[in-house]
């Protein structure tokens, strides 16, 4: 197997465009109106953040766990697995993610990475799904928090950045994982899509780091 | 009246974008012949269930035997592919000419005949007429269970494939020690690593040759279709990049098949009118690549 370096991204994407896209919005068909409840969520995980109280954080943990759930089974399970033999394993994985997320507790922290969290889970929820309008493929076609699984993935990377406390490592695996795959046909498809997935992940990674120096002005809530 | 204007607006359509039988090549083991150009499905038929993007497939497949193609390749690793092959097929009442070619894709010997029969299950075909062992994974294992197979008439050829130029010095070894009906090799205008020595050595070993990625999943079409074509194309009988590029490919000696996949009813048409007469010699196919070279 001397030969991977003549292996390229494009070389592991196994469908069209054409075919992903047709597939969010069949997907949003056929679970529509509920997008309109996924959003109404979000919202209301973001009102919580700003009233924090143990059980509030629970009910935030409990939502985000509920939806990486529901991506898992109806998306990735039930309709990308189709196209692509790598959901059925990220179908398990959001599965287990779903079970690390619920035990975790979000208590929002105001320094810089916590802004970033924050303004990342906003952009996730409000404007994500206009992308799609806005690059020419179609309201019907755009991702949804709670329902396609790269603004649900990005929302909780916000909600793991906001968090007081740093984020366990074992439950930045399986979001991490996601943007590699999920980065990596976007980049094959050509959609530009992938910048915010990267700058996503490199925020994450780097937020120790950021969160080090950032020390002295950090004013935890 | 009306058919000498037909006859009229006949002439003026370039002979390469008229129908015509396809050029056969005999497989060398057998002497059975089939049209020197295929249909791939990689990607391309990967629609899932999506009954729309199913139902242009089939059409596809229509037009695609329609023109006098038969063989048609997948993997299990092309995702939906398969099914969605099996799903044209019942749609087109199962087209006695198709030959079906797949592979064995999975890195457990134990397992491949268990997937094998996954397969056909989904293609709802009696018995592939080509089992492959896609991109050499665990051939050693999965080549005795095809040749048992194939001695029980459980299907009529074996083959090992690899693509985009890997691990061509394992398939000469696998070449010259096993006997295998084909390979399946990337070739096309530009990636041209297999004349050198897989080709000669098909010929020498009698082993047909699929040549996959004809148009490096359409990027060669992108790149020259901003040139014109030279005009001695039509000495080759090509009116478009597509056919140029395949009647390069088809007209190798040692070139049994291409298999370009395609989405879209026009270009399948256009494909299988590549494989029609005249296709180039030696010397216009040495003309063909200078010319695309210097692009």
């Amino acid at each position: 197997m001397s030969d991977w370096w003549k292996y390229h991204i494009s070389d592991f994407l196994l469908f069209s465009p054409r075919t992903y896209y047709r597939m969010i919005e069949r997907h949003n068909e056929a679970v529509w109106p509920g997008q309109l409840a996924t959003l109404a969520l979000g919202v209301v995980i973001l009102v919580l953040l700003y009233r924090p109280a143990p059980e509030r954080r629970r009910i935030i943990a409990t939502v985000v766990a509920v939806l990486w759930a529901f991506v898992a089974g109806a998306f990735l399970w039930r309709r990308y697995a189709s196209i692509n033999w790598a959901a059925t394993y990220f179908a398990w994985l959001f599965a287990i993610e779903a079970l690390l997320l619920a035990r975790l507790n979000f208590r929002l922290s105001r320094d810089f990475v916590g802004r970033a969290g924050v303004g990342l889970f906003v952009f996730s929820l409000a404007v994500y799904p206009l992308l799609a309008p806005l690059l020419g493929r179609g309201w019907r076609q755009a991702e949804v928090f709670g329902v396609a699984p790269d603004p649900t993935v990005l929302a909780t990377l916000g909600l793991l950045l906001l968090a007081e406390q740093p984020p366990r490592w074992w439950t930045l695996v399986v979001p991490l994982a996601w943007c590699l795959m999920s980065g990596a046909l976007l980049w094959a498809m050509g959609a530009p899509e992938v910048w915010i997935i990267v700058t996503a992940a490199i925020l994450v990674l780097g937020a120790p780091r950021i969160r080090r120096s950032d020390a002295p002005s950090a004013t935890g809530a | 009246m009306a058919a000498g204007a037909a006859a009229v607006m006949l002439r003026r359509v370039p002979p390469a974008l008229t129908r015509a039988t396809p050029v056969t090549k005999p497989i060398p083991s057998s002497g059975e012949k089939i049209p020197v150009v295929g249909l791939g499905s990689w990607i391309t038929f990967n629609v899932g269930d999506d009954p729309e993007l199913r139902d242009e497939c089939a059409a596809v497949m229509r037009a695609f035997f329609q023109e006098g193609g038969r063989l048609i390749d997948s993997s299990p690793m092309y995702g939906s592919s398969q099914g969605v092959i099996g799903y044209g097929l019942a749609k087109l009442g199962r087209p006695a000419t198709l030959f079906s070619a797949t592979k064995v894709w999975i890195s457990s010997g134990s397992r491949g005949p268990q997937q094998i029969e996954e397969s056909r299950t989904l293609w709802g075909v009696p018995r592939f007429d080509l089992l492959q062992v896609h991109n050499l994974l665990d051939w050693e294992d999965h080549l005795p269970v095809l040749f048992g197979m194939k001695a029980e008439g459980r299907v009529r050829y074996v083959g090992v494939t690899t693509s985009e130029g890997r691990r061509h010095g394992e398939m000469e070894k696998i070449m010259r020690s096993q006997p295998i009906d084909f390979v399946q090799v990337t070739y096309n205008a530009l990636d041209r690593e297999v004349e050198e020595r897989i080709l000669p050595l098909a010929q020498e070993r009698r082993i047909a040759v699929i040549a996959n990625r004809p148009f490096r999943q359409g990027a060669l079409i992108r790149q020259f279709e901003r040139h014109g074509l030279p005009a001695w194309a039509a000495e080759a009988g090509a009116a478009s990049w597509a056919q140029f590029l395949l009647k390069f490919i088809v007209s190798h000696p040692a070139i049994t098949c291409a298999i370009p996949a395609t989405s879209k009813v026009a270009h399948v048409v256009e494909n299988l009118r590549a494989a029609g007469e005249p296709l180039p010699d030696a010397m216009l196919r040495r003309r063909m690549a200078a010319y695309v070279e210097s692009l």
